[in-house]
């Protein structure tokens, strides 16, 4: 076995230290030693987005990430996305608009649909269809999940005026 | 993954030395949406990984001399995001965005793309066509190759043992140039170039071209620059006779093999087709880049 490494960084924004494997991802990690069950490994390959959050202010698929490569760096994931026990816009939306059947794509799905509005709150259909491309479901079809998605970025789009 | 070390050096000559001293298993990690991806399905042996994010120079996109320099590390999504260069060199921007989905994006690097030395690595053609080089560090210090230079067989890079892509300098752009690249896939997003086509040229104030480079991936065990492509557009204002040529020598250069994507004759035919659009393209642009 290679010798543990310890880690600090910032997870939805609080502090974190754990000792990982240098050859774990981050993803392991974040199920594993932070006990953040929400990101999902769905391929472990790149293809699926059910891993997806954010690293430093960019969408990632954390199982192609190193937890190593997270120290100092900020970290991004589901379970950051409601405020307390207030479902954010797009949670909301989902429920809705029955954007999810298992759900195992579901909080990758979200958090990739966030770090969308965060740099374009007004996206087009088809925008929002090619920056989701990554995010792989079997079960809704991908149409109640981009009607979700709009409706969240015009309810986004209120609030913000 | 068990048995892998990592470091993050913040110099170079540190990264250099420690890949010259990690041995044959020892791996510059950029983006890893290749590295990771092979370590995960035991295709590569675990060892030392060198991560080149932490040196200042490997991240970041800077002008300079008129032309620019992108750390080798800088993922897709910071080249999308840079308006000058996309408005200098839109082809290299839209070919590296080609790669993957948003979330790979998010990591994966040019140098990645080239030093990963797939035939159908997409940034490449855009970044042969468009006459890039590359900064190289080792254990001897630094040198200057071609980027067309660095893969030598799929899989396989001219690099010595320690050294690895610093930087990837684009050459200054003259006034009235343009560059494009297409590649075919069965599908619209996220699959492996079936064809890859880049076309980088530069016309007078007439509108006749001067200078033509041509590169096409997936075609051949390397990517291609064609020249006799290039050539065919010299001279002419990019018409029906000379895209007919380029098309004929694109053609030409094919030396494919047949797959699941595609076979011989298909490739062969779409080399010449995406060549004649890419052209097409980049003319369109480099008319409006007065
Ligand atoms: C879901 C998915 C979709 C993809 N789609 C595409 C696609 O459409 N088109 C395409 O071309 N590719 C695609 N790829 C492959 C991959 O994303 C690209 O090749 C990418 O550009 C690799 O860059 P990286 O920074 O992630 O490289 P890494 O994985 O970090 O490195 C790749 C290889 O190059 C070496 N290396 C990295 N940086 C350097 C350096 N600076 N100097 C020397 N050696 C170095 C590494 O050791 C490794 O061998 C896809 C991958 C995934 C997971
Ligand atoms: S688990 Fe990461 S992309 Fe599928
Ligand atoms: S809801 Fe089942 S995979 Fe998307």
């Amino acid at each position: 076995m290679s010798k543990r490494q310890h880690i600090s960084a910032v997870v939805n924004g609080d502090p974190v230290d754990f000792l990982t494997d240098p050859g774990a991802t981050l993803l392991d990690a974040l199920r594993d030693d932070l006990g953040l069950t929400g990101s999902k490994e769905g391929c472990g390959s790149g293809d699926c987005g059910a891993c997806s959050v954010i690293l430093d202010g960019r969408l990632v698929c954390s199982c192609l990430v190193l937890a190593v490569e997270a120290e100092g760096r900020r970290v991004e994931t589901i379970e950051g996305m409601a405020d307390g026990s207030k479902l954010h816009p797009l949670q909301q939306k989902f429920l809705e608009h029955a954007a999810l059947q298992c759900g195992f794509c579901t909080p990758g799905l979200l958090v990739a649909a966030k770090a969308l509005l965060d740099v374009n709150p007004d996206p087009t259909e088809s925008e929002a269809r090619y920056w989701l491309a990554g995010n792989l479901c079997r079960c809704t079809g991908y149409d109640k999940v981009i009607r979700a998605v709009m409706d969240a970025a015009a309810e986004l789009r209120q609030v913000r005026v | 993954m068990s048995h892998v070390e990592f470091i993050a050096p913040t110099k170079p000559e540190q990264a250099a030395a420690a890949l010259l001293a990690g041995g044959a298993h020892a791996r510059p990690l950029s983006g890893g949406t290749d590295l990771l991806v092979q370590l995960r399905s035991g295709r590569l042996p675990p060892g030392l990984i060198v991560d080149l994010k932490r040196i200042p120079e490997a991240i970041g996109i800077r002008q300079e001399g008129g032309g620019f320099v992108i750390g080798a590390a800088t993922p897709g999504a910071a080249l999308s995001e840079h308006r000058a260069l996309g408005l200098a060199w839109p082809g290299v921007v839209e070919a590296a965005n080609l790669i993957g989905s948003t979330q790979v994006q998010g990591r994966a690097s040019m140098a990645g793309n080239l030093c990963n030395a797939s035939p159908a690595a997409d940034s490449v053609p855009a970044l042969v066509a468009a006459r890039a080089t590359c900064v190289i560090v080792g254990p001897g210090g630094r040198r200057t190759a071609p980027v067309g230079s660095i893969a030598i067989g799929p899989g396989r890079t001219s690099l010595a043992p320690g050294e690895f892509v610093l930087e990837i300098h684009l050459p200054p752009r003259p006034a009235r140039s343009g560059d494009a690249y297409l590649r075919l896939i069965p599908r619209t997003e996220m699959d492996i170039a079936v064809v890859g086509a880049g076309v980088n040229l530069t016309l007078d104030g007439d509108g006749v071209v001067t200078e033509a480079h041509v590169a096409l991936g997936a075609v051949a065990p390397t990517v291609l620059l064609v020249a006799d492509a290039g050539a065919a557009l010299i001279g002419t204002k990019a018409d029906e006779a000379a895209l007919a040529a380029l098309d004929a020598a694109a053609r030409a250069a094919c030396n494919p093999i047949s797959d699941k994507r595609g076979t011989i004759e298909y490739r062969t035919k779409i080399a010449g087709v995406l060549a004649r659009r890419a052209a097409t393209i980049a003319y369109g642009r480099a008319e409006k880049r007065a």
